[in-house]
């Protein structure tokens, strides 16, 4: 069963909250100076903060904001935020994998930014019953 | 760059308390759009069963990245930061973080392997809280890009 498709938009103004939410003050997600001086194509998203979007997409299709009992991610490719007000988006989708007798629900995701998959190996499981 | 695979193993001594605070879980959950009152109001976790309001899936990631900073900055280990990435992050949660919980973090390197030039680290964390319940265990894998 396929779920219904999620979409997030992520500004530059999003990643500096997330910096100072999370305490991960690395210059890539902020400074397109550094970002690019080390290789990169520009400011790209904290993996963490695509990882807690795709997370958000989880616990909608769940159905409750505490259901998660596993969650993991690959980063495969940056997320590239342009410094303008109309930043990117990533589109999460996901399959049911396996419902189980004792209740839980796998799910394998696909998370995607200008048709590039963003994340491998993304998998959930979700307490669906009780 | 080589790392030393008899690290694989090594523990780490239990990280300084963390204090889960409610307006650091509403923080948390504001900076990701997460908006379900179950992060926000007390009563609304209450009605879950939860003791206080309950962090989003991720969060424990603000301890635990802190707690990694021991093997990432062990001289014995010799990771160079300036070339380390994210590669892979898991988290099994055997309940939700709550404001109110004391967390305490140990830190384990659970496997190093190399490919293509590159290191991979791989440590696991578990995180309990300072009476000894299991909350989470994160998996981090780290990939130390070798000199191209």
């Amino acid at each position: 069963m396929e779920l219904p498709t999620q979409t997030f938009r992520v500004t530059r103004a999003d990643l500096i909250r997330y910096a100072g939410a999370s305490g991960d003050f690395n210059p890539i997600h902020w400074s397109d100076r550094f970002a690019t001086g080390v290789g990169l194509p520009g400011v790209i998203a904290h993996g963490m903060f695509t990882m807690a979007l795709v997370g958000r997409a989880v616990t909608t299709w769940a159905g409750a904001p505490d259901a998660v009992v596993d969650y993991g991610v690959r980063f495969t490719r940056p997320v590239v935020v342009p410094d303008d007000d109309s930043g990117t988006e990533i589109v999460v989708t996901a399959v049911v994998r396996e419902v189980t007798e004792t209740g839980l629900t796998r799910l394998d995701i696909t998370a995607t930014c200008q048709g590039d998959k963003v994340l491998s190996q993304a998998r959930a499981t979700v307490r669906t019953a009780g | 760059m080589s790392l030393d695979h008899s690290f694989v193993g090594k523990t780490y001594p239990p990280t300084a308390p963390y204090q889960v605070g409610r307006e650091k879980i509403r923080e948390f959950a504001r900076a990701i759009g997460a908006t379900d009152s179950v992060h926000h109001d007390p009563e609304a976790a209450r009605a879950l069963g939860h003791p206080d309001v309950v962090a989003p899936p991720t969060f424990p990631i603000v301890l635990t990245m802190a707690a990694n900073q021991q093997m990432i900055e062990d001289p014995d280990l010799g990771i160079d930061y300036t070339r380390v990435l994210h590669g892979d992050q898991r988290f099994a949660y055997t309940r939700p973080v709550v404001a109110g919980d004391e967390l305490v973090c140990v830190n384990a390197i659970e496997e190093i392997t190399s490919r293509g030039g590159h290191v991979f680290v791989t440590s696991r964390t578990e995180v309990h809280t300072t009476a000894g319940e299991p909350v989470v265990t994160a998996w981090m894998k780290l990939v130390v890009r070798g000199e191209a």
